[in-house]
């Protein structure tokens, strides 16, 4: 739909301020109405790649370990220890006396069970980056499981803290992912009392939620439903009928933290923006072979201004080609390229462009930021035929190696670690557009070692050559805002989680 | 009358046939579908794993007829993105759907005819200018605007009626007035139009003349015959209603049939897709039928034909 949002928001928002009654919350009858923008396909988190899928996911379901948001430090949820073997084999210690929310009780059957399920291609788990690493899981007894490792994986630890979660064997087997999708059973501090695909999703508070360090809910019910458009969902806020909304764009945000009965909080991301460029020359002969050439596109972008314009909140600067969170994403090694629209022009005449060239430029999403990328680029003289295209259509061609340069996001899928970024895209897989052989090797130490030092060695290393060379261009990171009456107390978390358990009534 | 019309049930299985090979192919030139159902985050082993499981890596005619012969079989197949047959899907969408489009268009036929008429019998007075505004601002307002504003003054500032969903009847209410309004103006200005012409026919002065009411001139004579052309614009507004309603249905957070077309296009859900485009054709080529029916009842010429 060619609408202009901010045409729509403006004078919703200013109608509606005009009006502003007050809103009435959902703390009487101790339910939380939350507002989704996508549809979830499915509610079986082996079976969506959606954010909704995870805020379910960490409310249904439990992993054998939780990563605390705040420390980033690993403790056992549904384990109560673990140790390596060897080098891939996990021995996990069980928690004895939880339950299913069906009943069923908790063992090790049940990590067998899901470990070996998931793991298996023929079952055609979504996302099978998250389950591939594993090769299959035995019981030693029944509160002792060790799960073997295809190969060395040392952020395994991190991948069973996220989005490996346990299911239930007997009801699993039988149900499957469409009967998990529509009747959820998990461990977890919620459970699913009603789903209607895509539209509708119900949660009711476990009142026997064991002792985990997710903390135990407070609110009662949650109310979720599906809202396509952000000004519909904002209608609802103010009439009442919804008490929290979260993923709301920057500008409507700002109008609505000026009222005073909602709350806006505003936390990073994970997820980096970045220009990819094809120094590999996978499309042809092109400009972005030079060395020279795209060094000047990084001088040419004036980072701090679409930070401070357009993505506002706490979005800051990216020279990483990671998020400088994940661990091994050592901020100092990279090289950072200070607005310089001079040294860039300088830098094009050096590679022979004194008067700029012409290039395709692809984008699939944030059309405004695009926009003002290519504006930047256009100072300098590098002159773009802007193509804005389809996700799926610009991976194509992506893949296909007919890309010079595109403006990409990568979210990491919130796994705190840099081989979720750095190593998906500088292997020499389909998407990198480098293919450095020196950076292949560097990271492939990285991440098969087990020795966290070494790991920072090397990833140190490849970003320090990634950035020197001036492979792609990082530009900024992205950041959510959440928006809730001021019944509700939540303090978001940085990895774009909605935590329901930590959510509660003023 | 029998042959006639098993002639035009085979054109229009023909048409629909054909409507699903352009649509399929479409959809493969749209982009990768692999890429698109392993979703944003999948790296380029994910896609690969997607490409060999769904077989898109083998040669497109191929798959069309697979799904083709499933289809004439009455398997729509499973939705690629909610793992869950289609049938089921688009029969609990279309609830959502049809009852939409029935409010919509009877809205818009109980509020276009009535003030098209009056328009007709008298040409530029304040009644033929206000129906005339209306027209215009119905065509020039986009349906999102036009819903936002009527969620803003009826549900938030007067909070009588709920904002969105489909729970109650009371839920469609914002909904059917903003659907019916943008089919509105075309249906009045034809009934403007058609009366206008009538009124001025021979058969009218003839009607006049032998001293019947105005009042049944009007209807039994006048409009009987001006509302042909009408019943078969209701009847496309009405195919494009159902197949159609992708803005209102997101404005009101209808999880219709529309929005599910726009979003499974989107998402490249291909069965899905594709069996939608068949029920929207279907759609279309029933309701023309129907107004041809309708036709007939009223126009005694047209039976022979």
């Amino acid at each position: 739909m060619m609408i202009n949002p901010l045409l729509k928001t403006t004078a919703l928002v200013a109608v509606a301020a005009a009006a502003a009654a007050p809103a009435f919350a959902d703390k009487a009858s101790n339910t939380l109405n939350v507002a989704f923008t996508k549809e979830l396909e499915n509610v079986d988190s082996y079976f969506n790649s959606s954010r909704e899928g995870v805020v379910l996911q960490r409310a249904v379901w439990d992993g054998l370990i939780y990563r605390d948001p705040e420390t980033n430090e690993y403790v056992g949820n549904l384990a109560e220890s673990w140790e390596w073997i060897d080098d891939t084999t996990l021995e996990f210690k069980l928690r004895e006396g939880v339950t299913f929310h069906n009943g069923e009780p908790f063992n090790a059957d049940d990590v067998v069970y899901t470990v070996n399920f998931v793991a298996d291609e023929q079952n055609g788990v979504k996302t099978q980056r998250n389950v591939n690493w594993m090769e299959s899981a035995e019981k030693i007894d029944d509160y002792t499981v060790r799960i073997h490792l295809k190969d060395k994986f040392p952020a395994a630890i991190e991948f069973l803290s996220g989005p490996v979660s346990m299911y239930p064997n007997e009801y699993y087997a039988e149900a499957g992912p469409s009967g998990m999708g529509l009747k959820p059973v998990g461990t977890g501090p919620y459970k699913v009392t009603d789903v209607t695909p895509g539209q509708h999703f119900v949660l009711e508070k476990n009142e026997n939620y064991h002792d985990s360090p997710k903390g135990q809910p407070e609110i009662e019910n949650i109310d979720i439903r599906t809202i396509p458009d952000v000004n519909t969902q904002m209608a609802e806020l103010f009439s009442g009928s919804l008490d929290l909304i979260w993923q709301v764009p920057a500008d409507q945000a700002e109008k609505l933290a000026t009222m005073d009965q909602f709350t806006v909080a505003n936390e990073s991301t994970m997820r980096v923006g970045y220009l990819q460029m094809d120094a590999a020359g996978r499309s042809g002969e092109n400009p972005f072979t030079d060395k020279k050439v795209r060094e000047a596109v990084n001088y040419a972008i004036n980072r701090q201004e679409l930070v401070d314009a357009l993505l506002k909140g706490k979005s800051r600067e990216i020279y990483t080609p990671c998020f400088p969170s994940q661990f091994g994403c050592e901020e100092d090694a990279a090289t950072t390229y200070e607005y310089d629209p001079e040294k860039a022009k300088e830098l094009l005449a050096e590679a022979g462009y004194p008067d700029g060239f012409s290039t395709p430029f692809y984008a699939y999403r944030d059309r405004q930021y695009a926009e003002a990328i290519v504006s930047y680029l256009n100072a300098v003289g590098i002159d773009t035929d802007f193509k804005m295209l389809q996700y799926s259509a610009l991976r194509e061609l992506n893949m296909d190696g007919e890309v010079p340069i595109s403006f990409q996001t990568w979210g990491s899928y919130s796994i705190n670690d840099a081989s979720a970024m750095v190593s998906q895209f500088f292997k020499h897989g389909s998407l990198d557009n480098t293919r450095d052989d020196q950076v292949l090797e560097w990271l492939d130490v990285a991440d098969s070692s087990t020795d966290p030092q070494e790991r920072i060695e090397y990833y140190t290393k490849a970003i320090e050559r990634i950035t020197e060379e001036a492979f792609w261009a990082p530009m900024f990171s992205y950041n959510t805002n959440y928006v809730f009456t001021d019944e509700v107390a939540y303090e978001p978390t940085p990895d774009e989680v909605l935590r329901f358990t930590d959510m509660s009534w003023n | 009358m029998l042959p006639f019309i098993l002639k035009r049930l085979g054109l229009a299985l023909l048409v629909a046939f054909t409507v699903s090979f352009i649509s399929f192919s479409l959809l493969f030139l749209s982009g990768d579908p692999a890429a698109a159902l392993a979703g944003e985050t999948a790296s380029g082993e994910d896609i690969e794993a997607i490409r060999r499981l769904y077989g898109f890596d083998r040669p497109m005619i191929v798959q069309y007829l697979e799904w083709l012969f499933a289809a004439v079989r009455g398997d729509f197949g499973e939705s690629y993105y909610f793992k869950l047959p289609v049938a089921g899907l688009i029969a609990e969408r279309l609830q959502v759907t049809m009852t939409l489009g029935v409010c919509g268009i009877s809205f818009a036929l109980l509020t276009a005819v009535p003030l098209g008429v009056a328009a007709a019998v008298r040409p530029n007075s304040i009644i033929d200018r206000v129906a005339l505004f209306l027209s215009v601002a119905g065509q020039a307002m986009p349906s999102f605007w036009f819903g936002l504003i009527l969620i803003v003054v009826f549900a938030i500032q007067l909070g009588w009626l709920p904002p969105s969903g489909a729970d109650s009847w009371r839920h469609f209410i914002l909904p059917t007035i903003v659907l019916g309004y943008y089919a509105m103006p075309a249906i009045m200005r034809l009934t403007r139009a058609g009366m206008l012409e009538v009124l001025n026919s021979d058969f009218i002065r003839t009607a006049r003349a032998k001293g019947a009411g105005e009042g049944r001139v009007m209807f039994k004579h006048a409009l009987r015959n001006a509302i042909i052309p009408v019943v078969s614009l209701a009847a496309v507004q009405m195919g494009f209603m159902l197949g159609g309603s992708i803005v209102v249905e997101s404005v009101f957070a209808l999880h219709g049939a529309g929005y599910l077309a726009w979003e499974s296009i989107a998402r490249n859900d291909l069965p899905t897709v594709q069996a939608l485009i068949l029920v929207f054709s279907m759609f279309y080529i029933v309701f023309t039928f129907l107004a041809d029916v309708l036709n007939a009842w009223l126009d005694p010429r047209m039976r022979s034909s």
